[in-house]
């Protein structure tokens, strides 16, 4: 079956292609039935990379090792959920996936565009043609997911156990789904640039893709945070690190464009800027693939020189300046219709909204890059930390929150001072009566920084709930209606403005929480035997006793030993237990002797968390083997031929050796306060993102009568 | 072999698909069709702008004179594309 | 004031606050910059980011304390390292680590929680310390 899978792939290259070709044959002679072909070559390459998909998933999941990917990626003792995603925990998997998603989603966009935008579409088939024939070359030339192996080991290398978390396995599709999804308005961008049809058309049809896009890409960072924060042995979600911030780049420019599109679609204004944004936009996400696989920048993900590495660059860089050069020589035809008639307008502040998303960007590309830029402006070659990254982002971030609050509240077009000033009135005592309370109250002016956001965070949230009211209060006035009812029905008729405040709410909420557990943390590191205890955030957290598993961890990560800690934790009146493990895996090494197998492989720290609303407790531990040590070296000269149910025996031994007199071991502990109004505030965007996506019955009623009337017009022309 | 034979049928299996349209060379579909609903989505896209401008005006961001100038401005601009409309209608007489 | 002249205004503020961003961003990574090193070529007196192999049979842990030797990805000459503070857990020796600290009389001193260990095989994603 490898071959077939081979196959699809050679056959989807030459179907990308052939889309390419038809769909512009058909775009510049006009011939539809050229374009339908193009279309369905698309369709046919779904189909052909689903299939090839499905082969390699059936490969993972019978553990058939004659693939190389398997081997590499998966064993049999690997617990069939990271089976099934450990086919995108490697390089040729991954690819793959894009592809496939890539796939999926042209045909979505071209069924449903299908019979509009007859212009710019071929052209658009033709850019996804590209991009999706660039992803299959890369398979089919040089990291094919369907190698076989000659002679396929007995057994696999099984999932890296740091990949062996949910969050971890779905943080890839999601990252694509969104790198994809940003392809489709892209492409239509460029069609709508070749044609000149630049007006809101090619906007209005690809919004929502854009929007998914966002989502996605947004869920997908905010599942790599989490991740961080449950699974690493730090405690921390964010660290500045190069491929955290290569997913984070095209987030930020796609959160600009979704607004800038915006004021495209009401005023015919920023026609340059969003093509430029959404082309800047996908050479991120593709500069984001490319980062993650290549070894240009140091850093805790890369894997060496890379195979792909170099195709990536130029891949990107032609895309770059094609997108610039298209944009440059169709500069007439992007002049703005209107012009900005005031600076208190939505337009302006939104202009203002992309101004900051881009510096934030900038900031972030510039510390990404700067050991390359070191190293061409001073032949040395430095890298910046964490610490400059918050250093240049909190500010930007504050304002970022802050427009957020402040464009809610304004009109299209112009607003009146003394409007403006009457409908801020609330909001900005909110925010006052915020300050206050926390000056008085809290500990919070230790952080400026902290204070300022909070602040804002409580202008944001009063925004939004002034917006609810006034507007089912208006609502209630035209209508007739009842509050609550009106409330509803505007939300409903106005999903994505209401959506849109939603997701304001819900960002601001996750600066919260940033912000709190950032600067309010206590953290603490200390050496503990039974019986000690540490003073942390308040919590009296005492070590009780040692565990030791053997098979049966706590995560369900298939882990043969898991050693760790039973810990009392005492805050008040509030009592609990934290069982923090780290999980030892066995290498195949058949240099380590058969005990020392054991300890010798991967391990990784299965952290426990007290979640809660107010504050996070946070505990690692990092079990001292060094006692074991002599036991272990015993166990591998005494055991070293004996069968494995006797070495099972022995491991068993040394565990509740370890079990009944365990030497001092390290813990972290961190109360972070406020941190899960992080995910939460996550949550609530998304939720918001989905009413904004939402579409309406009565356009749905709108568009199936348009369709109607079209059709009846077609016919009776053509008889 | 495995391998060339699964192309072949691969390939042949696409070949059919994707010429099936090539075979019916469409009368040069209307575009008609397309502009119809485009413009109509831009008419739903103004509509959606006055009734904003309304509630922005019921809820304080507007004042009275402002709002009526833009109003005013913006129903000219949705006349004009019903204009448009009924213009590309008339070719093709709808109900 | 006419809308040429607007814009040329809104035009200049725009560039005016993209020089001002160019600036902060090249003074302030630049002062606070660590340069990249090999082991080879660490000097006493300066903090480095060091990157290089952990030397086979050199770890070891005493206390709250890691030390292990490093030594260039190709290369024989190793330094000690004495370090402090989290250790990620793909850290084995062999793998290639990124440790920031100084040269001290000899030894290299670890900041506290900077190692960072690279993950040996193709992943296609994170991997943190």
């Amino acid at each position: 079956m490898a071959g077939v899978g081979s196959a699809c792939l050679a056959v989807g290259l030459l179907t990308a292609l052939y889309a390419v070709g038809a769909s512009i044959r058909g775009a510049r002679t006009g011939r539809s039935e050229w374009v339908a072909s193009g279309r369905r070559a698309i369709y046919c390459l779904a189909g052909l990379l689903v299939g090839a998909f499905a082969i390699l998933e059936a490969a993972f999941l019978r553990s058939d090792f004659s693939y190389a990917l398997v081997a590499q990626g998966s064993s049999t003792d690997t617990p069939t959920f990271y089976k099934v995603t450990a086919l995108w925990a490697t390089q040729d998997g991954s690819l793959l996936l894009w592809a496939t998603l890539l796939a999926v989603f042209s045909s979505a966009v071209l069924f449903l565009t299908r019979r509009s935008l007859r212009e710019i579409a071929p052209w658009a088939t033709a850019v996804l043609g590209v991009v999706a024939a660039f992803f299959l070359l890369l398979m089919v030339g040089w990291e094919n997911p369907f190698d076989t192996l000659a002679s396929p080991p007995p057994e696999g290398a099984g999932l890296n156990p740091l990949l062996r978390h949910p969050a971890m396995m779905i943080h890839p599709p999601m990252l694509y789904t969104g790198y994809v999804g940003f392809s489709v308005p892209f492409a239509f961008a460029v069609g709508a640039l070749i044609t000149g049809r630049t007006g809101a058309d090619w906007i209005r049809a690809t919004r929502r893709f854009a929007l998914v896009a966002w989502t996605f890409l947004g869920t997908g960072i905010m599942l790599g945070a989490l991740w961080s924060y449950t699974e690493l042995g730090w405690g921390g979600y964010w660290a500045w690190d190069p491929v955290e911030n290569a997913s984070l780049m095209p987030w930020l420019i796609g959160t600009a464009f979704i607004h800038s599109i915006m004021v495209q679609e009401k005023r015919g204004m920023l026609k340059v800027w969003n093509v430029s944004l959404i082309c800047a936009t996908f050479a991120l996400c593709l500069l984001g693939t490319f980062l993650v696989r290549s070894g240009i920048l140091d850093s805790i993900h890369a894997f060496g020189a890379s195979t792909i590495g170099v195709q990536f660059l130029v891949f990107i860089a032609l895309m770059v300046a094609g997108s610039a050069g298209l944009i440059v020589s169709r500069l007439p035809s992007l002049r703005s219709t209107a012009k900005l008639d005031s600076l208190l307008s939505r337009e302006a502040f939104f202009l203002l909204n992309n101004l900051v998303l881009v510096g934030l960007c900038l900031v972030i590309i510039w510390g990404t890059f700067f050991p390359l830029i070191s190293e061409a402006l001073t032949g040395k070659e430095s890298t910046v930390g964490p610490p400059w990254f918050d250093r240049l982002t909190t500010p930007l971030a504050l304002v970022l929150v802050l427009l957020s609050g402040i464009g809610p509240v304004l009109a299209w077009r112009r607003v009146t001072p003394g409007a403006l000033r009457r409908v801020l009135v609330l909001p900005v005592g909110m925010a006052v009566a915020a300050v206050v309370a926390l000056l008085a109250l809290t500990s919070a002016a230790d952080s400026p920084a902290s204070l300022v956001m909070f602040t804002f965070v409580a202008f944001v949230l009063a925004v939004v709930i002034q917006e609810f009211g006034r507007g089912a209060r208006a609502r209630g006035v035209m209508t007739g209606e009842a509050l609550p009812q009106a409330l509803v029905r505007l939300a409903g008729r106005n999903r994505r403005r209401y959506g849109g405040y939603m997701v304001h709410a819900g960002i601001a909420i996750l600066f919260l929480g940033v912000a709190a557990s950032s600067a309010f943390l206590d953290q603490r590191d200390a050496r503990l035997s039974p019986g000690d205890s540490i003073e942390v955030g308040g919590y009296d957290v005492t070590y009780r006793r040692a565990t030791a598993e053997l098979g049966r961890d706590r995560g369900g990560t298939g882990a043969p030993i898991s050693l760790g800690a039973v810990l009392d934790v005492r805050r008040g009146d509030e009592r609990f237990t934290l069982r923090p493990t780290r999980n030892y895996y066995s290498t195949q090494d058949p240099g380590k002797g058969v005990v020392s197998r054991f300890f010798e492989g991967e391990a990784t720290s299965e952290v426990d968390v007290r979640w809660g609303l107010r504050r996070d407790l946070w505990l690692a531990v990092r079990p001292d083997l060094a006692s074991l040590e002599k036991a272990i070296a015993e166990g591998d000269r005494k055991f070293g031929d004996a069968p494995t149910d006797v070495q099972a025996l022995v491991i068993a031994a040394l565990a509740d050796r370890y079990r009944r007199d365990p030497p001092p071991a390290a813990f972290r502990a961190i109360v972070s306060p406020l941190v899960v109004w992080i995910w939460i505030g996550g949550g609530i965007a998304v939720l918001g993102a989905l009413v904004a996506l939402w579409p309406s019955p009565e356009a749905r009623l709108r568009r199936v009568r348009s369709l109607y009337a079209a059709r009846v017009g077609r016919e009776l022309s053509r008889a | 072999m495995e391998y060339a034979l699964a192309v072949f049928a691969l390939a042949a299996l696409v070949a059919v698909l994707v010429v099936g349209p090539l075979r019916r060379p469409g009368v040069e579909e209307a575009r008609d069709g397309a502009r119809l609903e485009e413009l109509n989505a831009a008419k739903e896209a103004k509509y959606r702008e006055i009734r904003d401008a309304e509630l922005d005006h019921r809820m304080g961001k507007l004042s009275e004179g402002d709002w009526r100038a833009l109003d005013r401005e913006l129903r000219g601009e949705a006349m004009e594309v019903l204009r448009e409309l009924d213009r590309l209608e008339g070719r093709a007489p709808v109900g | 004031m006419n809308p040429a002249r607007k814009r040329k205004i809104r035009l200049a503020v725009a560039l005016g606050a993209a020089l001002c961003l160019a600036v902060v961003l090249l003074y302030t990574s630049f002062s606070a910059a660590t340069e990249a090193s090999k082991p080879s070529e660490l000097q006493p007196g300066r903090s480095y980011e060091v990157t290089g192999k952990v030397v086979e049979s050199s770890v070891s842990r005493d206390e709250d304390r890691l030390r292990f030797r490093i030594r260039d990805r190709d290369g024989m000459e190793s330094v000690p390292v004495v370090y402090a503070g989290v250790v990620p857990d793909p850290f084995r020796e062999g793998r290639e680590v990124i440790v920031s600290g100084e040269l001290r009389g000899g030894t290299f001193v670890a900041e506290r929680d900077s190692l960072v260990t690279k993950c040996p095989s193709k992943f296609t994603k994170d991997e943190e310390a």
